[in-house]
């Protein structure tokens, strides 16, 4: 099954600002009761997005202007704690395809790249003028491009930064490795033959 | 050149370097649970897979397990529907379930160790970021998300970038009332939340050599909360005492070949690391968080932080962020703060020593009136050695609700949950906006003693106080 190829992803942008936004924020915990990832779209943000009585609270996600973006924009160290793939899944099922963000978690980064969604890191003062930018026309178009690690938006252009393995996962189209994995099976059996505690000594 | 531990587990499990230039790395050991397997063994069934080495997949439900409700079907359908989903997946495929009537039931990372599945010189992997729990033994465990719990499970191996590794070299002597939790959540503050991004922490020192298994533990459980993936412990002999005789651990010939070479998989004296870092134990002081994350952490007797001492935009915005949700006021004490409910228990200190150290001092005490105090065993194995013990009596005499094994109040999904805006003390490891199951709740994390000091007050204390832990002399 080949994968599709992600060197450029193009969309408008919506602002989540703050640093440190942790994976319980993205989805709180009571939304992981179920056994798939199906409808996880309509819980991202949810209890910073709602009211207790289920009423929209104030939140850039439910912002007219924002509508139909799908390129999320943060602060430093977002997807901080759980390992739980179900926030970069809600995000994704929420119609977003790549974040931009000064820094992400390590789980949170590897997670969001096997669905196939781009994290890229932009310095705090170019992020600014990203979010500034969007904030004045929410409109405005952004390209992340893998190739050129440069976010493009309007006539601006910044770089960004992705680990390089990442980077080249998904301009390859090989950003799930299940098959790769899979193929290496005999080796896998002569590695788990060297080590005494997997044949049970 | 000698080399660290990572590396030597590292390149014995390293299967082969992938076209992007991660490794292919084989997992030994793969812990599952209940939230984040259900989708991986619904991926397997699209693709027609089998669980590529069942033997080495060891399951236990913890999550969402009731603890004060021990009979099924469960009151919520959703948490009896993932336990069952759960029995039909390890059934399946021929995994081990520590299921809740085999007595060995628990939080996975305090199951693993106890067993005797945790062994030094492995690698690890388990669908939950506080697997690094399990590097205290010299292990490399991985916190993972759903879609490499499917990688392992079908092929027991992930794709994975190489990590740096950052020494964290604790010496001296830990003042008296002084814990494992208050050295982790020191590291954190002093480190950052993300100052661990791309590191395994090597933790090091004479008050890690001289820890317990269950406190080295608790610091490589909180290293995610400081950005580090992975934290270990070189292991040595403490190690083996603990591991040997274990369910699990080798035995008899195969034990003394297993130590041999377990001994080998430490960290030469000679290795270069990516960076080192150095804290004075002294310096340490019971540590409690103020806001909403596990590095907003001051020591007991030190004011709430101001607004304005935030160094960046950005830092006083979140400074700002936080006291607006705890509620308080920038400059104030902590101490004398007025809490609701009292939570000991999780992954972090919910094992047999620190339910034994709390009970050592609050024999002959009382909650204070209106005070909700919890003690969850974090596994059936600690609740039964603890009611051996006696400890269930002295709690609940206290006034604490005893309850069944589980993760309960660490992420409220179960019924264990804050209301409105209480104010929780607890022993768990994450003080984020929501965690304990009231997106109002707050959390202020610390150790078990100061949890316990705060259920007899009724207030955030500090527990030498209230127990007449004395300083040493000459301190």
């Amino acid at each position: 099954m080949a994968l599709e190829k992600i060197v450029q992803v193009s969309g408008r942008g919506v602002p989540v600002p703050g640093d440190d936004i942790d994976t319980d924020r993205i989805i709180p915990a009571r939304f992981m009761k179920c056994v798939t990832f199906d409808g996880l779209g309509d819980y991202v943000f949810y209890d910073v997005r709602k009211n207790e009585d289920g009423t929209e609270r104030r939140h850039p996600l439910n912002d007219e202007r924002y509508a139909g973006a799908t390129i999320l924009i943060s602060g430093n160290n977002f997807g901080c704690g759980s390992s739980r793939e179900h926030a970069p899944q809600a995000i994704s099922k929420a119609g977003f395809k790549a974040v931009v963000a000064q820094g992400f978690a390590e789980i949170f980064f590897g997670n969001s790249t096997q669905l196939g969604m781009p994290c890229v890191s932009v310095g705090s003062d170019e992020l600014d003028t990203l979010r500034e930018a969007v904030e004045a026309d929410p409109q405005l178009e952004i390209t992340i491009d893998l190739e050129k690690k440069e976010v493009h938006f309007g006539d601006r252009s910044v770089p960004c930064e992705i680990r390089e393995g990442a980077r080249q996962v998904l301009v390859n189209g090989k950003w799930d490795p299940i098959q790769d994995l899979l193929d290496a099976a005999p080796r896998v059996d002569a590695v788990a033959a060297s080590l005494p505690y997997m044949s049970g000594r | 050149m000698g080399k660290s531990l990572f590396e030597k587990v590292w390149e014995a499990h390293a299967v082969r370097e992938l076209p992007n230039g991660q490794t292919q790395l084989l997992i030994g050991t793969h812990l599952i649970h209940e939230v984040t397997s259900p989708q991986a063994f619904g991926m397997l069934r699209e693709r027609g897979l089998p669980v590529r080495f069942p033997d080495r997949t060891f399951a236990t439900v913890d999550h969402i397990v009731p603890t004060n409700e021990l009979q099924e079907p469960y009151s919520d359908p959703l948490a009896q529907a993932m336990i069952e989903e759960l029995r039909k997946n390890c059934a399946e495929n021929e995994v081990r379930f520590f299921d809740t009537t085999t007595g060995m039931q628990g939080i996975v990372h305090i199951v693993g160790p106890e067993q005797g599945i945790t062994q030094p010189g492995t690698t690890i992997a388990c669908g939950d970021s506080h697997t690094s729990t399990h590097g205290a033994f010299g292990a490399i465990a991985f916190g993972i998300g759903t879609s490499q719990v499917r990688d392992v499970l079908a092929t027991q191996t992930m794709a994975l970038n190489k990590l740096k590794v950052r020494r964290i070299n604790v010496d001296g002597q830990l003042s008296p009332g002084v814990y494992a939790k208050d050295v982790i959540l020191h590291i954190i503050r002093t480190l950052g939340v993300n100052g661990g991004t791309g590191f395994a922490y090597e933790y090091a020192g004479e008050v890690f050599d001289n820890f317990t298994m269950e406190e080295r533990m608790t610091v490589c459980n909180m290293s995610i909360e400081g950005g580090a993936r992975v934290g270990y412990v070189n292991p040595d002999e403490t190690t083996f005492e603990y591991l040997k005789g274990r369910p699990y651990a080798p035995k008899g010939a195969d034990w003394d070949a297993a130590v041999e070479r377990w001994k080998s998989f430490a960290s030469d004296p000679d290795c270069e690391y990516d960076d080192v870092v150095n804290i004075r134990a002294g310096d340490i002081a019971p540590t409690v968080t103020w806001g909403i994350n596990p590095g907003q952490a001051i020591f007991i007797d030190q004011p709430i932080p101001e607004v304005a001492q935030g160094h960046t935009a950005s830092e006083r915005a979140s400074i700002a962020e936080a006291l607006e949700h705890m509620k308080f006021e920038g400059g104030t004490p902590i101490k004398g703060t007025k809490v609701d409910v009292a939570f000991l228990g999780s992954c972090t200190n919910g094992r047999l020593s620190d339910l034994k150290e709390v009970a050592r001092y609050l024999e002959g005490r009382k909650v204070a009136s209106g005070i909700k105090a919890i003690c969850v065993p974090g596994s059936q194995a600690v609740a039964r050695i603890a009611e051996e013990l006696g400890l269930d009596k002295v709690f609940r005499e206290a006034g604490f609700e005893w309850r069944g094994a589980g993760c309960s109040m660490c992420l409220a999904m179960n019924p264990d949950k804050l209301v409105g805006d209480q104010l929780c003390a607890s022993s768990s490891n994450r003080n984020f906006k929501g965690r304990q199951g009231s997106v109002t709740g707050r959390t202020i994390l610390m150790s078990p003693l100061m949890v316990a000091a705060a259920a007899v007050t009724g207030e955030v204390s500090d527990a030498r106080e209230v127990f007449g832990i004395l300083e040493p002399v000459g301190a």
